[in-house]
This record gives C-alpha cells, sequence and structure tokens, in this order.
C-alpha cells in the first residue's frame, strides 16, 4: 500500500510504500522512519490514544496516529494553524497559551459534597488529552488567530460549573474577548475529537452562564436597535445601532 | 541563578515545582516533551490512600500492604511515611479541583471519593477517575502550574548534570527545536525523569521515551543507583500491541483464562505472582485471555470505558462480547537513582530524585497497583521542598561551561560522522534480548548471555549513528541518545539480576526459587571516578 506524507523542506506530498494490512498509521510511520527515510519526522509517545502527542490531518480530517487504521492512498498533513517545526511535527505554543488566557483552573477552591452526578457533569470534559485536532479543526482561526479555541473553553467550562468553585465569575470574565461568542457553532471540533468530548456544547453552556453573569452576546449587542425604548421622543430606534 | 531546575514535566514534576514554588524558589521545568506528553496519563487504575470511603481501612493496613509486597526490600519508614501522608495528599489533589470518581454518601471533600480493589490491597484502597486516573491528575496539576506561574522549556532533552565537587550545578540539554546545547545553572536539581522500561521495546506498556535519561545521568554523573533488576510485569498488556489493561479491569470482578476456558490464578494477588502464572501457561502453549464479559456492558463503559475502546482498536475485539488476548510486559522499573531520607540522590548533593527514577525503597522488590501515583504526588511534594531547603544555602556561583563545551563536541561529532549503521534494528533487538532473557522468569544461563549480547552492542555502537543530518527538531537524533542511555543502562539491570541468586518479587530465577536472607539487601551500582572522568 502507498500513502503520502506532506514533507515540509520540499512542501510536497512524497510518496511511502508500506506492506500490505491493517496497522495503526502511528505503526506505519515508525516503520518507514527506522527502514526507509529516518528524516521523516513526526511526535509520538503512548500508543495508547492518552498523552496527545500525535494528532495530524489524514484526508483533511484530524486523527491520532495511533488509533487511525492507515489505508491505500491515505494522504497525512501536520495539524493546521500550528507553526509546523518539521514535516508532521508541529509548534503547539500558541495553543497551548489558551489555556492561560482562558485561566481555566479552580479560582477560589472550597470543600465541596460532590456526588455521582457531579462527576458525570464533566466526565468527558476532563477525557481531554490536549491532542489539539479541536483546534485544527475551528475554521475561526482563519479569520481570528487569538480566538481561544475549542479546548480551552471546555476547560473553562470544566472549572466553572465545579462545585469546588467558589466564584466562578473571573473564569466566565476572561472568556468573553475572542472567546465564547467568537465560536460560529459549527461543531467540527465536537467531529474530530478523538476523546468524544462536545466543545460547541460545552460553548453553548458558557454562553448561558456569560448572561447569568451579566454579559452579553457582542454581536447583538452592536447590531441590535440599542435600549428599549418605552415612550419619551424619538422613533423607537437608535440611528447609529450596526455602525 | 534558579533555585530549584526541576528535569521532567510529568505528575512528579509538575507536584514538585508546585511545593518548591509554594515554599518560595523560583523554579524553571524542563522537559522533553510538552507536560501532558507524559508517562503520568498513562496511568490507569488509581491511587491509593487508606480513607475508609468504600468499607473498613487504616493507614496501618496500607503501610502492611506495602511491606509485604515489597519482600523485604523496603525501607518501612519511607512506606510509614508515604502511606500516612497519601490521605492529605488526596486532599490536596481534591482541593485542587481533581475530577475524581464519587460515591453518593452526603460527606465532604475527600470523603466522596470513589474507592476500588486493586491486587495485594487488603481493602478498597485506590482512589480513581474511571480509569483515566493519571490523565485527569496530571491535566489539573497542568492547570495549577499554569495557575501558578510556573516557567516551563519544553522540547529540551538531558544530556548532563553538571557536578562539580560532588555537588550539583545545574545541567545540560540539547534544545531539540534548534539543535543547540545550553546550560542551565541552578542551586537545586530536581531528577523526575522516569523509568527504563522502554528498555524491553515492543514489550513494554510505556510510552517510547521510558528510556531512563535521568538514571543514566545520573550514573555518568557519579551518583548511585539501585535494585535495577527489578523490573515489573503487567500481567494484562494487550497481546499484539503491547498497550496496558488496567488493573482494575480484575479489581471489578475481571477473570484470567487460559484457552480451554480455565481460571488458573487467583486474579488479585500482587502483580509479579499473576504475570507469573500467565507466563507458565504461556510456555505451556496455551494462549491467555481475560474475560470481562459477565460484567455486562453498562458497567464495563461506566469503569473502564478507556480499555474498552483501545481493545477496539488494538485488538479487534468488543470485551463485552468476546475474550480479550493478553500477555505480560514491562511496566514499572522498582529501581532506579538511590537516594536518601530526604530523596537526595547518592553521591551527588544538591540533586533530588522524585517518581519512577528514583528508587525512594518504597515499593521494594514489587509495587502494588496503586502506589505510583501515591508516590509521585505525595514524595514529588516532599522532594519539591527539600530541593528548596538546599537551594536557600546552596553557593550561587555557576559552573564553567566545560561540560556543555563536551556535549557540543559530542553532539556535532555525531553529525559528522559518515558512514554510520541503522541503529533502530538494535533497539529492536535490545528489546526482543531483555523480553526474552532478562524476562518474568529469569535462569542464569540466558542472563550471562545477554550480556554478553549487550556488550557486543555497546562495542558496534560506535558505529552507529544518525542518518538524518538536519540540525533542527531532529527525532532521529532524539532516538539515538535515549537509545544509548537505554543500553548504557543495560548492563546495569543484567549483572544484578546475575548476582541476585534467589527469588524475591518480580525478580524469579530458576534454580534459586526462594528467598535467601543473605541476600535480603539492595544493589548499589555506582561507577568508579577514572571511569566518569573519562
Amino acid at each position: 500500500m502507498q500513502i503520502k506524507i506532506l514533507r515540509s523542506k520540499t512542501n510536497s506530498h512524497q510518496l511511502y510504500s508500506l506492506p500490505a494490512g491493517e496497522i495503526p498509521l502511528l505503526n506505519a510511520l515508525t516503520y518507514i522512519k527506522e527502514t526507509q527515510d529516518a528524516t521523516l519526522t513526526f511526535s509520538a509517545g503512548c500508543r495508547a490514544s492518552v498523552c496527545g502527542t500525535c494528532a495530524v490531518r489524514v484526508n483533511g480530517r484530524e486523527e491520532l496516529s495511533c488509533s487511525y487504521k492507515v489505508k491505500p492512498g491515505d494522504i497525512i498533513e501536520p495539524l493546521q494553524y500550528h507553526p509546523v517545526l518539521r514535516d508532521l511535527k508541529v509548534d503547539k505554543d500558541k495553543a497551548k497559551k489558551t489555556l492561560l488566557n482562558a485561566t481555566s483552573w479552580l479560582q477560589e477552591p472550597k470543600e465541596a459534597s460532590l456526588t455521582h452526578s457531579d462527576e458525570k457533569l464533566t466526565e468527558k470534559q476532563t477525557d481531554c488529552i490536549l491532542c489539539d485536532s479541536c483546534y485544527s479543526a475551528c475554521p475561526v482561526y482563519a479569520v481570528n488567530p487569538d480566538f481561544l479555541g475549542p479546548f480551552a473553553l471546555t476547560r473553562a467550562y470544566r472549572y466553572s460549573v465545579d462545585k469546588r468553585e467558589n466564584d466562578a465569575k473571573p473564569i466566565i470574565d476572561n472568556i468573553q474577548n475572542n472567546g465564547v461568542w467568537d465560536c460560529t457553532l459549527c461543531g467540527e471540533c465536537t467531529a474530530v475529537c478523538p476523546k468524544g468530548i462536545d466543545p460547541k456544547m460545552d460553548i453553548t453552556m458558557l454562553r448561558s452562564s456569560s448572561i447569568q453573569f451579566g454579559h452579553s452576546d457582542p454581536s447583538f449587542a452592536t447590531q441590535s436597535f440599542g435600549t428599549p425604548d418605552f415612550g419619551g421622543g424619538g422613533f423607537g430606534f437608535d440611528p447609529n445601532a450596526g455602525f | 541563578m534558579i533555585d530549584v531546575l526541576i528535569i521532567g514535566s510529568g505528575g512528579a514534576g509538575l507536584t514538585a515545582a508546585l511545593s518548591a514554588k509554594e515554599a518560595g524558589a523560583s523554579v524553571l521545568v524542563v522537559g522533553k516533551t510538552y507536560p501532558t506528553n507524559s508517562q503520568t496519563s498513562m496511568a490507569q487504575g488509581g491511587i491509593n490512600a487508606a480513607l475508609g470511603n468504600v468499607g473498613e481501612d487504616h493507614v496501618s493496613s496500607h503501610i502492611a500492604d506495602t511491606i509485604k509486597s515489597a519482600h523485604g526490600l523496603c525501607n518501612e519508614d519511607m512506606v510509614r511515611q508515604m502511606c500516612g501522608d497519601a490521605p492529605k495528599t488526596i486532599e490536596w489533589l481534591e482541593n485542587l479541583g481533581v475530577p475524581f470518581s464519587r460515591l453518593d454518601n452526603d460527606e465532604q471533600g475527600k470523603d466522596t471519593v470513589a474507592q476500588r480493589q486493586m491486587g495485594g490491597a487488603s481493602a478498597k484502597r485506590a482512589c480513581y477517575a474511571q480509569d483515566y486516573t493519571g490523565l485527569k491528575i496530571l491535566h489539573t496539576l497542568y492547570d495549577t502550574c499554569l495557575k501558578e506561574n510556573i516557567d516551563f522549556k519544553d522540547e529540551h532533552y538531558l544530556l548532563n548534570l553538571i557536578v562539580k565537587d560532588g555537588i550539583v550545578k545545574g545541567a545540560t540539554f540539547l534544545n531539540i527545536r534548534r539543535g543547540e546545547v545550553i546550560q542551565i545553572d541552578a542551586k537545586s536539581v530536581l531528577l523526575a525523569t522516569g523509568g527504563y522500561a522502554s528498555l524491553y521495546h515492543g514489550f513494554t506498556t510505556n510510552a517510547y521515551g521510558s528510556t531512563g535519561d535521568g538514571v543514566a545521568a545520573v550514573l555518568r554523573a557519579g551518583g548511585a543507583v539501585s535494585d535495577m533488576e527489578f523490573i515489573q510485569f503487567h500481567p494484562t498488556a494487550l497481546k499484539h500491541s503491547s498497550i496496558l489493561i488496567s488493573e482494575s479491569a480484575r479489581g471489578e470482578g475481571g477473570y484470567l483464562v487460559n484457552e480451554s476456558g480455565k481460571r488458573f490464578v487467583d486474579e488479585l494477588k500482587p502483580r509479579d505472582e499473576v504475570a507469573r502464572a500467565i507466563f507458565a501457561q504461556i510456555k505451556e502453549e496455551q494462549r491467555v485471555f481475560l474475560d470481562v464479559r459477565h460484567l455486562g456492558e453498562e458497567k464495563l463503559m461506566e469503569l473502564l470505558p478507556q480499555e474498552i475502546e483501545l481493545c477496539k482498536i488494538h485488538e479487534h475485539v468488543d470485551p463485552a462480547k468476546e475474550l480479550i488476548p493478553i500477555k505480560p510486559v514491562a511496566h514499572y522499573t522498582m529501581g532506579g537513582i538511590d537516594v536518601d531520607y530526604a530523596l537526595e540522590v547518592n553521591g551527588i548533593k544538591g540533586c533530588f530524585a522524585v517518581g519512577e527514577c528514583s528508587n525512594a525503597k518504597v515499593h521494594g522488590a514489587n509495587r502494588l497497583g496503586g502506589n505510583s501515583l501515591l508516590e509521585i504526588i505525595a514524595f514529588g511534594r516532599f522532594a519539591g521542598e527539600n530541593a528548596y531547603k538546599h537551594s536557600i544555602y546552596a553557593s550561587s556561583k555557576p559552573a564553567d561551561s566545560t561540560q556543555k563545551e563536551k556535549d557540543s563536541t559530542e553532539i556535532k561529532a555525531l553529525f559528522s560522522q559518515e558512514d554510520t549503521s541503522n541503529f533502530y534494528p538494535y533497539r529492536e533487538s535490545l528489546g526482543d534480548i531483555f523480553y526474552g532473557k532478562v524476562g518474568i522468569v529469569r535462569e542464569n544461563a540466558q542472563l550471562n548471555e545477554a550480556l554478553d549480547e549487550v556488550i557486543s552492542m555497546q562495542i558496534v555502537q560506535k558505529e552507529m549513528g544518525i542518518s538524518d543530518k538536519n540540525q533542527t527538531n531532529n527525532q532521529n537524533l532524539i532516538d539515538f541518545l535515549e537509545f544509548k542511555n537505554a543500553l548504557l543502562l543495560a548492563p546495569t539491570i543484567i549483572s544484578a539480576a546475575i548476582a541476585r541468586d534467589e527469588s524475591r518479587g518480580a525478580h524469579y530465577k530458576v534454580g534459586f526459587e526462594n528467598e535467601n536472607d543473605a541476600l535480603k539487601k539492595h544493589i548499589v551500582l555506582q561507577w568508579k571516578k577514572e571511569e566518569t572522568c573519562k
């Protein structure tokens, strides 16, 4: 079987031959590196879908190399919206910075009485392995490179609803700019997550919390008809709205 | 100059960073990957603490179980400290926000944490977060490190410790992205670099990078290592991929059966005994399986969601309906850097070691499931504090650049070396040698063969090298440096195994099937000064 891999030095797809058989892509990459081409560069770790190191794009879709079964004709490329360091290896520094900007941690911890249903509330969200698949699949980055993005917002949500959080307001405040309202709710992140996490739903939930904490959708505020006008002069609309 | 330089960014390193910083230290964490990529993410089953949330339990029982499993090779004071600190360790993690699995018991805080049975434990003692315990602890630690503004240097590969007159002064690293050697000066150095089970390449549950980089660096720098022969084999890894299926699968009621469908061992015995029982079946040409079908799909998805997925991907079986083919593979290294009561490396002052890379003598000849996560957190905090205390009175005069220049020259030589032979096949055969001859059941004749083969490989190593000559982001180079560390450690494991003419815990030798009281001691290895100066 043959597969194509995008090489950074030539910026072109290079064809590699593999023995027939159903193997994980990571085994194929390792086989190529060990026996054919030691210059092929990729990142890998645990082989068991839990360390978050080996995400790439296969035929335009994000996959963990260690769990994706390689097929003839597959085209392998690095994650999007990450600077490519070499071949399939990318620089994740900027993506990781979104966690810092989202302040996704317990702000003011307190002891709480947690139950099985509290555990279930964030069980999926805390399965996140920071593989950056969702970041790569998010179309918002094409227009806004400063977007906090799916995994940071999912993590912000996870802490904001934790019963041990005494004051979630700082988290909610910190995800307003380039945050929850910039998401288009397209669901690409949810579609590619190898752990079955649904960042789109988490972002929707965070929007509700934002409103509860006194924030509002900024696009709505600028495009709306201003504050309600119950009588008095004027025509009941703001002539500056939308400008 | 940095007070505490932490090398390794897994659970032990991150915990130590938080405690050193809390104590007042300036801290830098350097790792060869990103923090959340570490081996800690792979720990599944749980973290032990005698909380007694599910039935009666006592710290004294935890201590007794740990000592029993260690087969006389632990330091009972260290065990007492670790087990005694366990409840407050869980409280600390609870306070950071670790999303543990819960009971419905109307209690508060750590008293609501669910606990499960693990092998060799006399109570339901392992606190867990489904079968993602390590992952969820690791990520919560990382989030907390961001909160506390811990500084990180990712993608820096440890080359050597800088030691002058027996005192650590810092370390040298290869900046993987730029391909340059750098020196980091520090008053204290804390190693949290992980174990060396990846020597068993192809026959280990570990990630590729568990090559004992820190253990090898300590040996080169004149420090001591001990108990290197004690390698834990996990009874249940997937047969074809060596991917781990957590002990909790048996803790929750899974059976081990042979191909005639017969159970052949008490599944909840300690790992060494279960691994040997499986090995004996395999020797009799029986295939061995883990059977969890009777638990039912709903319970499996609730308790072991990760395992079910991994079985489907890597073994093409649905555990709710089919048997899971398994074999025992190398999982954890009990031995490592020899440390004292304060976790300071014997032979290198100011250098501390914690986690799987160190031998704090709490696991002895056989580690209990759930005690490794406990060790990295409980002792990670202790090591961080001790490293800070050392830094207060340490000299702030930096070392000269001798080590850095020496390392730069060596790296440059690898780039200019021509006609090198490919080391990858050797990495594979090192794994084969170790699994075949330094495995679950050992024999002196085979161990001696293995030693000869490894020494020949060390001689051939001079002709091995890298074929990728790209300066930056050179993974071929990192793979080679890791392989060199593995190969450097190989004879220490085999020679200690040869010297131990007895069977104790994970070390089992044909012809010497019993414990020998005269050998109830640690085998400590240290390179002579002349050798380290070469």
